[in-house]
């Protein structure tokens, strides 16, 4: 039954997903066969369709991951046909409609891959890398109570505006998951850009940047080679100018910091 | 570790060094360039053998020298260092199925190995060259009657030798494709690195970049081009120079 | 039991002021004796753990998210209300806290909804000093809009996503006390027990969701902020793992429910498309500024386009009825949730409903594109066109968007006092997890409000006045009550597994979903209420003894995750059926058919239902024992609303 185009055909699947029972397992692609895929079901609910198939064979369901389903929550992480959240641009896996794919097709489905995020299980994997560098930094250090008027400091529209577009960055990994040397430098550099761009930021503008540069390397993330698959794939669109800003504010820092170590 | 070096080995700090390392290597070919167009100048060799002597005994020049020898050594360090840190980052599981080609450019993706060809052809064309007129010293002399010119290496004739012999060119036509496509990512490439990304200016530079790429890496691979098809064994031009070039044209 | 909801006496506009100075002090050295747990990380957890570990105190946070960033707090869109009065329009504390009590028809405390419009002007200073980017005028200064309900502009806003600009406001100060260490964090674990010791909320058990490790935590306080249980009915625009779960295990552990019947059905959605459909999704309520709502006249000529035969944009002007417009002239199209909702229902059992399901009505731009041009309309609406075409694969630019009500938003919760406690000491409850705030419907913009009010400034108050009572000595988890806790949860997981029956969680939370839909969704009547209830009763026998999980306990397992919440639904649904049937009256969200006036608009009985009704667990399978928190109003007018 579809709803907004009743003469839909409804598609038959073959389905490729990568299977792992846990982080140490070896894991495999197993094929799979859905039938009756509506054009109008989202990428996520086709999922579903197989899932239950799964368990009502008794078998175990795919563990993914997702939740908000409308883009924004970051959860969803699939390489889908080899691109991060499939193949339509600045779109999330749970955003990606069936219509795009065509009656009979083969759809590879595998985890994100970076030694950064392990393998759960399935196709979920483990982004705490992520938090671990917005703890090194990612933040103003005011705490509760003490703040200023919101209108005590005028901010330019225009910065404003640029500072926002960083700060939509929703976390999912994609960037990663399609750079070649696995780097989360547009990551990184969205949350460097929002708040060196932002005078809240300017206070530990330089601490901020070598810490959470620092951590990017601790976590094992690779280095940026500008190849721009990061921004390419980016479902909401963070720009590699922010990634020049990294590097400017991460030199800057270090030339000009205090911090001897 | 030092502030410094803790710097200059974190992941920003490499690519730093690279772009540094890369750009400025740009201003060497262009100067290598402009030096080697006296190939075209067709006076026996005289003014490249005085430019290429010069070049090998001025101080000033020899030092710089240097620089240009530390250049390429962090250049291909850091690369071999970044490319390990990076396949590292990727882990040991690759993925099944990968499109990267969708949302990214060859020449991005495949630097390491457009710079290895770089690189092999540089230890050929060191050795023929550079090895030979400097340590070597099996360049014959230019002779002549000039007594400012005649103890001169005559790398001209090295340079007319060496392009007459066809795997010789090939491979100097493959770098040069290399260098291209090395350049075609790397000048932009370089510039973001260094935080150098406006939205006024980037787009020059993007242009600036392709246009480099284009100039130097066909500007070094005519050389080889012409002496093979043009020029007779003294680098003189062959008499049926004009009926090559009709048939090169022709061809297009 | 009698409730006291220890508001505190003396003036209004003075009762928070002077409530803070009267809570005993935790002073500073002894803070870092205390431990407290917070369960989520959305706005109002997030924010609580982070002031509360910027205060001083060892703090536990729990999300069952990978991380404390993807709570579903981030999905809001509109905006969030604070009483700054930046737009010289005479907005004041006192219209905030006017407009609240009023457009949750009088069903919400007093002091509690004055309070949070006191402290509204606080979050915005707070979170702007965080680095969250809202939208700004030319001239530097914060930029307003207006929302449903008011008739001033005071919604501060970050384009489309404001929740997800607050929520990484508060994700960030979080973060920053973890790498302080001085909250801990636990992802990916699902709280799934309280732990009480001497009648008092000292603990709680997980489960870790990739190895399947039951753990337990001490504390000397628990705080709940574990969002809203709108997924009971299977549809709605919450995020998939929203869920009742931890709400409703402190409930059955002492904590009274309140409300729980008080459901906001928002009337712009995404229709359902299909029986595969997994979730709804919002177009914002901006829309109606300048969409027109319409169905065809007759149910001829709807049944036509529902074939497919006739599209909407070639019925003529004179066929179509703009229902909103014929009915509400004053308001027209922008009448509040609850009135738009309801009207679009009738309109669809009228049968003149659109879309091949028929369970949809058009949200019509065509007039304003034609007077100010599609670009216009893009500026102010093109990245919910652009939402619109990806789901629906329809152009709203050529032909009018369908909508259709979908539930969004649950205004009952678990029963707190002015302290945020439940009737569990030492158990709180903050954000959308408790009742106090919205009454009996919400308005736009307030969810926000009201979820950075309680963590960053009710709380770190409140807990306080509790902590100061009790002992710093450490809680053990040695005390058996932990190991009892534990038990029980290994028991129950064993349960679920051990079933091995035929049907899958989806299937029963799908079957449930529609029970509470058809009989306790928008319109609700005693003998649909009644069925409702026996429905839910047999499906929760079936479940139990034909419910299908596969694999173990001791792993990564989303079946057995998901099995566990549909149980927890279940019984709460058959007491938000006991609940919408005990309440002879309509209001707000909750519209019985037999209570409304000669023109179908909600009836309410304030003689005999000015109360919040906050439900007792009495054991497993016994019906739940009703106490009763009489409201009392003695600054605002009780009327009746009209929008005519």
């Amino acid at each position: 039954m579809a709803g907004s185009n009743p003469n839909a055909k409804p598609m038959n699947l073959t389905l490729k997903v990568w299977r792992q029972p846990n982080r140490q397992a070896q894991g495999k692609i197993v094929d799979y066969q859905v039938k009756d895929i509506s054009p109008d079901m989202s990428f996520l609910e086709m999922l579903d369709v197989l899932n239950e198939d799964l368990l009502r064979g008794g078998q175990d369901p795919v563990a993914f991951d997702h939740d908000c389903r409308e883009g924004i929550c970051g959860s969803c992480d699939l390489f889908i046909n080899g691109r991060s959240h499939g193949p339509e641009k600045g779109t999330t896996t749970c955003q990606l409609h069936m219509r795009k794919f065509s009656d009979g097709d083969t759809i590879t489905i595998e985890p994100w891959r970076a030694s950064s995020f392990p393998v759960n299980k399935d196709l979920s994997v483990d982004r705490s890398a992520f938090d671990r560098i917005i703890q090194a930094g990612g933040y103003v250090s005011v705490n509760t109570g003490g703040a200023p008027d919101g209108n005590e400091i005028p901010i330019p529209k225009e910065i404003s505006d640029r500072a926002f577009e960083a700060a939509t960055c929703i976390g999912c990994g994609a960037c990663v998951a399609a750079c070649k040397n696995a780097s989360a430098m547009l990551f990184v550099s969205a949350k460097v850009s929002q708040l060196a761009l932002l005078p809240q930021g300017q206070v530990e503008r330089k601490t901020r940047v070598e810490n959470m540069v620092a951590q990017m390397d601790k976590e094992g993330f690779g280095a940026c080679t500008n190849i721009g698959s990061c921004a390419a794939e980016c479902p909401v669109g963070i720009s590699l100018e922010n990634i020049a800003i990294l590097n400017r504010e991460f030199l800057a820092a270090k030339a000009s910091s205090n911090n001897l170590a | 570790m030092s502030w410094i070096s803790k710097t200059f080995t974190s992941s920003i700090g490499r690519k730093i060094i690279m772009s540094l390392s890369g750009l400025f290597l740009c201003t060497f070919l262009v100067v290598h360039l402009i030096g080697n167009l006296q190939l075209f100048k067709h006076d026996g060799g005289a003014a490249f053998n005085t430019y290429s002597h010069f070049m090998g005994t001025n101080p000033i020049i020899r030092t710089i020298e240097w620089g240009l020898v530390l250049g390429f050594g962090f250049h291909i360090y850091e690369a071999l260092m970044l490319t390990r840190r990076n396949k590292a980052a990727r882990g040991s599981q690759g993925y099944v199925s990968n499109h990267s080609e969708q949302n990214s450019e060859w020449t991005s993706r495949n630097m390491g190995i457009l710079g290895t060809i770089i690189l092999i052809f540089l230890i050929v064309h060191l050795y023929n060259f550079f090895w030979r007129a400097r340590f070597a010293g099996d360049i014959p002399k230019m002779g002549g009657a000039d007594p400012l010119t005649r103890d001169y290496d005559n790398l001209y004739m090295a340079v007319v030798d060496s392009f007459h012999i066809w795997w010789y060119v090939l491979l100097y036509v493959a770098a040069q494709i290399s260098l291209g496509y090395h350049l075609w990512h790397g000048f932009r490439s370089g510039f973001q690195t260094l935080g150098l990304n406006h939205r006024k200016y980037t787009p020059a530079i993007k242009y600036i970049g392709y246009a480099f790429a284009v100039l130097v890496s066909a500007g070094f691979a005519s050389m080889p081009l012409y002496f093979f098809l043009f020029t007779n064994a003294q680098g003189e031009l062959a008499a049926n120079a004009s009926a090559v070039l009709q048939s090169v044209a022709a061809a297009f | 039991m009698q409730l006291d909801s220890k508001i505190p006496e003396g003036p209004l506009a003075e009762k928070w002021e002077k409530h803070k100075f009267n809570v005993k002090l935790v002073n500073p050295a002894n803070k870092r004796k205390y431990d407290v747990i917070v369960v989520g990380t959305g706005l109002a957890g997030g924010a609580a753990a982070a002031s509360l570990a910027e205060l001083g105190y060892n703090v536990k946070a729990f999300t069952y998210h990978d991380s404390p960033r993807r709570a579903h707090s981030i999905a809001a869109q509109g905006g969030i209300n604070a009483a700054k009065n930046y737009q010289n329009d005479g907005d004041s504390v006192f219209r905030l806290f006017y407009d609240t009590v009023k457009g949750g028809d009088y069903r919400a405390r007093e002091a509690n909804v004055y309070r949070l419009a006191q402290v509204s002007v606080n979050i915005i200073d707070q979170c702007v000093a965080q680095g969250v980017p809202f939208a700004r005028e030319y001239g530097g200064l914060l930029a307003n809009r207006s929302f449903g309900g008011a008739q001033v502009s005071r919604t501060f806003y970050a384009r489309g996503q404001t929740g997800q600009q607050l929520l990484l406001g508060a994700y960030s100060a979080l973060s920053r006390q973890i790498a302080y260490g001085k909250v801990k964090m636990y992802t990916r674990s699902e709280m799934l027990d309280v732990v009480i010791i001497d009648g008092q909320a000292r603990g709680i058990v997980t489960r870790n969701l990739v190895t399947g490790e039951v753990e337990t935590h001490s504390a000397h306080a628990v705080v709940l902020a574990t969002g809203g249980y709108g997924n009971v009915f299977y549809l709605s625009t919450n995020a998939m793992y929203c869920n009742v779960t931890a709400a409703w295990r402190a409930h059955k552990k002492g904590a009274f429910f309140a409300n729980p019947c008080f459901t906001q059905i928002h009337p712009t959605c995404i229709p359902v498309s299909g029986d595969y459909q997994s979730k709804l999704t919002l177009m914002s309520e901006s829309l109606r500024n300048d969409g027109r709502v319409w169905v065809p006249k007759t149910v001829e000529m709807a049944e036509r386009v529902r074939k497919g035969e006739i599209k909407p944009q070639d019925i003529a002007e004179d066929d179509r009825d703009y229902f909103l417009e014929r009915k509400y002239p004053a308001f027209g199209n922008l009448v509040p949730r609850d009135v738009a909702s309801r009207n679009a229902k009738m309109m669809c059992d009228e049968g003149r409903g659109v879309g091949s399901t028929g369970l949809a009505v058009y949200l019509d731009f065509s007039e304003i594109i034609k007077r100010t041009g599609a670009d216009a309309v893009s500026q102010k609406y093109g990245n919910l066109f652009a939402m619109y075409e990806k789901i629906t694969d329809e152009d709203p630019y050529k032909q009018p968007m369908r909508i259709y009500p979908a539930v969004h938003y649950t205004m009952g919760g678990l029963w707190v006092d002015y302290n945020l406690q439940t009737t569990v000491p030492g158990l709180y409850a903050t954000g959308e997890c408790n009742f106090s705030d919205h009454g009996a419907n919400r308005l736009g913009a307030s969810a926000l409000m009201q979820g950075l009010a309680d963590g960053y400034f009710v709380i770190p108050y409140t807990i306080g006045d509790y902590l100061a009572q009790t002992p710093p000595k450490p809680v053990n988890v040695d005390h058996p009550a932990f190991a009892e806790a534990k038990a029980g949860v290994q028991a129950r997981t064993e349960q679920l597994l051990n079933i091995k029956g035929n049907r899958t969680p989806d299937d029963f939370h799908k079957i449930l979903g529609h029970i509470m839909w058809e009989y306790c969704g928008m319109a609700r009547t005693a003998e649909g209420l009644k069925y409702a209830k026996a429905e839910i009763q047999k499906l929760k026998k079936e479940f139990w003894s034909d419910v299908k999980v596969v694999g173990s306990g001791e792993e990564m397992n989303q079946a057995l995750e998901k099995a566990g919440r549909v149980a927890d639904f279940i019984e709460l649904g058959e007491l938000m059926v006991d609940d919408a049937l005990n309440r002879n009256e309509s209001c707000g969200g909750h519209f019985r058919e037999e209570y409304q006036t000669p023109e179908g608009e909600a009836l309410r009985d304030d003689e005999n239902y000015a109360y919040v009704a906050a439900w007792e667990y009495q054991g497993e399978n016994q019906p739940e024992k009703l106490n009763k928190e009489e409201l009392t109003f003695e600054n605002v007018k009780l009327t009746q609303r009209s929008y005519k």
